[in-house]
C-alpha cells in the first residue's frame, strides 16, 4: 500500500458515516466591515501603507516618469530595471530619453540564471505595474510574468510600483471576485503590503530584512 | 437551518458551539439551595455563610442540604471521568428538586453549568436534568446583581480594593463582570485595577501541586501585582484562587490578604465587622 | 496526589526543564515583555468584537467544512496541483518524508539548501536528515537564522528567536560570523541579509512551509513579512513545500477570513508584507521561478488524531500562536521547556499525536486549565477541552484502551486508588460530614508539610467549624 492510500484510507475511516459540513460561507463577515466610500479608498490605502514605512505619492500619467527619475536622483541610484514591453515600461523610456536622465536602465530579458550574480548584487531599483490595490489592507495586488518576472519586484533595494487610482478595491474578497481569481491564477500572485521588514530581534522593526529595503508607490490619478 | 444538525454521527466534524445568548434572569424566587463548594466548607465557612445572609437579606429563604460534598470539579479536570461522575451525580441527585442553585464560586458554578454536560455525555437521560440544573445555577453575584437587583447602602469606612476572578469564573461566568458591577454599587469602596488582571493566578486545582514551581511563578507575579495596586486588600468569589493567594502571601510573610467577597460584601451593607 | 520528586532527577522533563528556565531572569523577561506587547498588538488588531467573535466562529466553519471532506480535498488539491505541473508526495512519517525531500535534491545533484520558515520541517528535523548526507541546509528567516547560528530550536513558532535579545545577538554574531560587534538591531539584520543573499543565490533547492493549500485552484499560499518566503520560492531551480495534510482549505475565498485571523491573530498585522501564492513552477515564456515545484504532504500522527472527532478538532490550527502569546505557563517557562517542536498550548493538545503521550508526559497537565488559550484561538479550537481529554487518555489503565498514542503513560494504580477513597467520600453525606468534623476538631493537628503546596504556600488549617455545622445552626434546619 502507498503512504497515499494509507493516508486517505485512515481519513476516510475516521469519516465513515458522515456527511461533509454544509458551505455556510458568510461573505458580508470579509466585506461589510471593509467597505469605504470611493473617495476615502486611497487615504485608507496610503495611511496603511505609509504606517509601515511605504512612501506614497499621488499624481498623474504625465508626471510619474520624472518623479521616478527625481526619486532615483535623489537618492543617487545608478540603474533603474524596468519592463519595455509594457505600456509603462515604454512611457519611461521615452521619459528617459527626452530628460537624458542618468541612471541606467536595465531589462529582465534573459533568465534569472543568466545574470543572477547582476540581478543579485548589483540592481539598485526596480518599477512594476500591478494589477491593483486593496484599500482595507494596504495592499499592492502583483501579477508577474515574462515582462515583471517574480524577482524584479524582490531583489533591488528599491521597489517602485505604480497603482491606478481607478483599480483599488475595498477588500480583498471584493479584488478576488471582480478578477474572477479562481477561473485561473498565475504562477505566483502577490500581495505586497509593503518593504520587507521583521523583528526577529526583540520585536524591533527593522525594514531590508530580505527584499526591498524601500517601497515606492506612485498612484496614477486618471485624469 | 436545519443544516445546523447536519450530522448526528459521533464521528461528525465537530464546530465550536454556538456563541451564549445573554442570559434572561427570573424574578426572584422565594427559596434557594446554596452549594457551598469543598474549599469553602473546610477553610472558609464564614463566606458561605455571609452568602446566606446577604440572599436572606433579599428576603430569601435559604436550603443548605447537608448531604452536599464536592462538586466534581478535582477528578474531572484531572482526567479521572468516571469517578468525576459518580460525584456529581450525587450533586446531581441532590439537588434536583427545582429550587435555583446559588454557589459562592465562579468555577463550581461552571463546573454545574458548562462541564456537566462534558461528564455526563454518554447519559442522553441525565443531560435532561444536567440542563435543568445549569438553567437553575448561578454564581452567588451574578444572582445578587440580576436575580435579586439588590440596592445597598454602604456602611463601610472608605476603603480600596483589589478584585481577582478566577479564570473559570471570568470566562465561564462572566463574574468579573458581575462583581464589579456589585462593588460599584458600594459607595465608598474604590476599586483599583491591578496589572495583568485578567492572568491566572496559578492555583489551577491540581497543577498547583503537580507544577509546583511553574504555580509558584505565577501566584508570586500574581500576589505582586496586586500588593503593588495601592489596594488595601483583595477580594474574590473563588475559595481556590483564595487559598492559593492568601497561602503565598503568608509564606512571603507578607501583610496583605485576599478574603471572600461574600463576606466583604456583607460587611460592607449589613455594617457588621464579621469574618 | 502527586509525589514530591526531587527535580534533580527531572532535568529531562518538562518540570525539570521549567525549574532551569524560571531561574534565568533574563529569559523571563524577554518572554514577559515579548508577550505582553504581542498580546496588546494582538488587542489593537479586534477592535470590535462582534467583527472578531464573527470572523472566528466563520473560520472555524471553514476549518470544520474542510475536515468534514478533508480525503476529497486532497485528492482536489493533488489533482489540480499536478495539472499546474506540481509534484505532489504523500509521506506518512517525517522519516518518509525526510527521504523524499532528501531524493528530489539528489536527483538535482544538490548540495545547498535554503529554508524559508516551516514548522513541519523542524517536527521532521530537516536539517540534521539532510545535514548527514552532506547537504547544507540553511535557515533564511531572520529568527530561525539566529536560532540555527546558536545550534538551538525555536522558542515559538512565529517568534523563533524570541528568547534572545539584541545582545546575545551581537554576540552570537560576532562568534560565529567574525563581523563586529553591534547593538545595532538594523545593523544585525544588514548583516543577515547579506549572509543569506548570497545564500540564496547558490542554493540547488529552496525548501517552505505552506499556510493554506486551497483545493478548488491548486495553490499553495504562503504569509511572511521578510521576503525569505519568496526567496527561497523563487530564486534557486527547485522549490520543495513541506506541509501537514490539514493545511487544505476548500475554496481560494475561504483563505481570505483565515489570513485576516492569522496576520492580526499572531502580530496584530492587517495583513503581513507578503502573501505569496503559488500556482506552479515556471512557465515556458518565464524568466524566473523554479523550474520543478514539488509539495510533500505529512501525516506524522495528525491521521491518529483525525480519528477522534473530538481531537479532530486540533487541527484546524493555522499556526498563529496566539495561544502561547496568551499562556501565563508559556510566558514564564518559555518555549524550549516544552522540549519538542510545537510549544505551548497548541503543543500541548496536538504534540501527543505526533511523538505519543510516553514522550510527553507532563504536556496535559501543564496547564491551569485557565482557558486563555482558548479565549483567543481564531479558528475556536476548544484547547482545555482538548487538554482535559488528553489528561483523561493519560491516565488510562491498558484495559481501558487509551485512545491517543501512547495513551495510559500517567496511569498510576496508587492515583487511581487516591481518586476512588474521594469518590467515596464525596459520594457518602456521612462519611464526608464525619471528614469535616474531624477536620475542623483536629484542624490543629493539619500537617504543617504538604508536599509540594508547602513550597509557594503555609499549611492552610481548616477552620473551627464546617459550613455545613455554621449553615445548620445558622438555619436552625432539619430541613434540606
Amino acid at each position: 500500500m502507498s503512504a497515499r492510500s494509507n493516508i486517505l484510507n485512515k481519513l476516510r475511516a475516521g469519516l465513515a458515516g458522515t456527511s461533509p459540513r454544509p458551505d455556510d460561507f458568510d461573505e458580508s463577515l470579509v466585506t461589510r466591515p471593509w467597505q469605504y466610500a470611493p473617495e476615502d479608498r486611497i487615504t485608507r490605502l496610503r495611511s496603511l501603507m505609509e504606517a509601515v514605512h511605504t512612501e506614497v505619492h499621488q499624481l498623474t500619467r504625465a508626471e510619474w516618469p520624472a518623479r521616478v527619475q527625481l526619486l532615483l536622483e535623489q537618492r543617487g541610484l545608478s540603474n533603474l530595471l524596468y519592463a519595455p514591453g509594457t505600456e509603462h515600461g515604454r512611457q519611461l523610456a521615452e521619459h528617459w530619453r527626452h530628460s537624458a536622465a542618468k541612471p541606467d536602465l536595465l531589462v529582465y530579458d534573459r533568465p534569472v540564471e543568466d545574470w543572477k550574480e547582476e540581478l543579485f548584487w548589483n540592481v539598485d531599483a526596480s518599477i512594476t505595474g500591478t494589477v491593483g490595490g486593496i484599500a482595507a489592507t494596504g495592499s499592492l495586488v502583483l501579477w508577474p510574468d515574462r515582462h515583471e518576472p517574480r524577482l524584479m519586484s524582490l531583489l533591488p533595494p528599491l521597489h517602485i510600483a505604480l497603482l491606478r487610482a481607478s483599480e483599488v478595491e475595498d477588500n480583498l474578497y471584493g479584488m478576488m471576485q471582480k478578477q474572477n481569481w479562481s477561473a485561473g491564477l498565475p504562477t505566483n500572485l502577490l500581495l505586497v503590503s509593503g518593504p520587507s521588514k521583521t523583528a526577529d530581534i526583540e520585536q524591533v522593526l527593522a525594514y531590508g530584512a530580505h527584499g526591498p529595503k524601500e517601497l515606492v508607490v506612485l498612484i496614477l490619478e486618471d485624469a | 437551518m436545519s443544516e445546523l444538525f447536519y450530522d448526528a454521527a459521533p464521528n461528525a466534524t465537530r464546530v465550536a458551539p454556538e456563541r451564549a445568548k445573554p442570559r434572561t434572569y427570573p424574578a426572584r424566587p422565594e427559596e434557594v439551595t446554596l452549594f457551598g463548594t469543598c474549599v469553602v466548607d473546610l477553610f472558609f465557612p464564614e463566606a458561605g455563610l455571609d452568602a446566606i445572609r446577604l440572599l436572606e437579606r433579599e428576603g430569601i429563604r435559604v436550603h443548605f442540604p447537608q448531604e452536599q460534598a464536592c462538586c466534581g470539579q478535582p477528578a474531572w479536570t484531572s482526567g479521572y471521568v468516571n469517578e468525576a461522575r459518580e460525584v456529581a451525580r450525587a450533586q446531581l441527585n441532590l439537588l434536583d428538586n427545582g429550587l435555583p442553585v446559588v454557589v459562592p464560586s465562579g468555577s463550581c458554578a461552571g463546573m454545574f453549568r458548562q462541564h456537566y454536560r462534558e461528564v455526563f455525555a454518554d447519559e442522553p437521560d441525565t443531560l435532561k436534568r444536567v440542563d435543568d440544573l445549569a438553567e437553575r445555577t448561578y454564581e452567588l453575584t451574578e444572582f445578587l446583581l440580576h436575580v435579586c437587583k439588590v440596592d445597598w447602602q454602604d456602611l463601610g469606612q472608605p476603603t480600596r480594593i483589589a478584585l481577582h476572578t478566577s479564570c473559570s469564573a471570568r470566562r465561564e461566568m462572566n463574574t468579573h463582570l458581575h462583581a464589579r458591577e456589585l462593588l460599584g454599587k458600594l459607595a465608598n469602596v474604590t476599586r483599583l485595577d491591578h496589572d495583568h488582571e485578567s492572568e491566572c493566578c496559578g492555583f489551577g486545582g491540581t497543577f498547583s501541586v503537580r507544577m509546583p514551581e511553574v504555580s509558584g511563578a505565577m501566584v508570586l507575579d500574581k500576589t505582586r501585582s496586586l500588593r503593588e495596586s495601592g489596594a488595601v486588600e483583595m477580594v474574590t468569589a473563588d475559595g481556590g484562587c483564595l487559598l492559593n493567594i492568601n497561602g503565598s502571601l503568608e509564606k512571603q510573610h507578607q501583610a496583605f490578604r485576599g478574603r471572600h467577597l461574600a463576606s466583604f460584601l456583607w460587611e460592607r451593607v449589613s455594617g457588621e465587622a464579621m469574618s | 496526589m502527586s509525589q514530591r520528586i526531587p527535580v534533580t532527577e527531572l532535568t529531562d522533563s518538562f518540570r525539570g526543564r521549567a525549574v532551569g528556565a524560571l531561574a534565568d531572569n533574563q529569559l523571563r523577561t524577554n518572554f514577559r515583555v515579548a508577550m505582553d506587547s504581542l498580546m496588546k498588538k494582538r488587542a489593537d488588531a479586534f477592535p470590535d468584537e462582534e467583527e472578531r467573535e464573527g470572523l472566528r466562529e466563520l473560520g472555524n466553519h471553514i476549518k470544520a467544512r474542510a475536515l468534514s471532506r478533508l480525503p476529497d480535498l486532497l485528492e482536489q488539491l493533488e489533482a489540480k496541483l499536478t495539472a499546474n505541473g506540481v509534484h505532489v508526495h504523500w509521506a506518512e512519517t517525517t522519516e518518509d518524508a525526510n527521504r523524499i525531500v532528501h531524493s528530489i535534491i539528489e536527483a538535482q545533484k544538490g548540495t545547498q539548501v535554503v529554508k524559508g520558515k516551516s514548522m513541519v520541517s523542524e517536527e521532521m528535523e530537516m536539517n540534521d536528515f539532510l545535514a548527514e548526507r552532506n547537504i547544507e541546509c540553511l535557515e533564511s528567516d531572520m529568527g530561525e537564522y539566529i536560532v540555527q547560528l546558536d545550534g538551538e530550536k525555536p522558542s515559538h513558532i512565529i517568534m523563533p528567536a524570541i528568547h534572545k535579545n539584541r545582545f546575545q545577538v551581537a554576540k552570537l554574531f560576532h562568534d560565529k560570523l567574525g563581523v563586529d560587534e553591534t547593538e545595532d538591531v538594523n545593523e544585525l539584520i544588514q548583516i543577515g541579509r547579506r549572509t543569506l543573499r548570497q545564500k540564496f543565490l547558490e542554493a540547488d533547492v529552496g525548501v517552505s512551509g505552506v499556510n493554506f493549500a486551497i483545493a478548488e485552484t491548486g495553490t499553495l499560499l504562503l504569509v511572511e513579512n521578510e521576503g525569505n518566503g519568496r526567496m527561497s520560492t523563487t530564486a534557486p531551480p527547485v522549490h520543495i513545500a513541506v506541509t501537514g495534510i490539514e493545511k487544505v482549505v476548500e475554496n481560494l475565498r475561504d483563505v481570505v477570513p483565515l489570513l485576516s485571523l492569522l496576520t492580526r491573530s499572531a502580530l496584530g498585522q492587517p495583513i503581513t508584507t507578503y502573501v505569496n501564492m503559488i500556482s506552479g513552477p515556471r512557465k515556458a515564456d518565464e524568466l524566473d521561478g523554479p523550474e520543478e515545484v514539488h509539495l510533500v504532504l505529512l501525516d506524522n500522527g495528525r491521521s491518529g488524531a483525525f480519528a477522534d472527532a473530538q481531537l479532530r478538532q486540533t487541527l484546524n490550527c493555522i499556526r498563529c500562536g496566539a495561544c502561547m502569546n496568551h499562556c501565563p505557563v508559556y510566558t514564564r517557562v518559555g518555549g524550549h521547556t516544552y522540549g519538542e517542536v510545537y510549544p505551548g498550548p497548541i503543543g500541548k493538545i496536538i504534540t501527543p499525536h505526533m511523538v505519543g503521550l510516553h514522550k510527553v508526559p507532563d504536556h496535559p497537565s501543564a496547564s491551569s486549565l485557565c482557558g486563555a488559550c482558548g479565549e483567543v484561538c481564531p479558528v475556536k479550537i476548544p484547547i482545555p477541552e482538548m487538554l482535559q481529554r488528553l489528561r483523561q487518555e493519560n491516565v488510562k489503565s491498558p484495559a481501558e484502551h487509551p485512545k491517543v498514542k501512547d495513551g495510559g503513560a500517567k496511569y498510576s494504580r496508587k492515583e487511581r486508588a487516591l481518586w476512588r477513597f474521594w469518590v467515596t467520600l464525596n459520594t457518602s453525606p456521612g462519611f464526608y460530614r464525619l471528614f469535616l468534623w474531624a477536620a475542623t476538631r483536629f484542624r490543629k493537628l493539619a500537617p504543617k508539610n504538604v508536599g509540594p503546596w508547602t513550597e509557594n504556600h503555609t499549611a492552610p488549617v481548616p477552620a473551627r467549624r464546617s459550613l455545613h455545622d455554621l449553615a445548620k445552626a445558622h438555619l436552625n434546619q432539619g430541613d434540606r
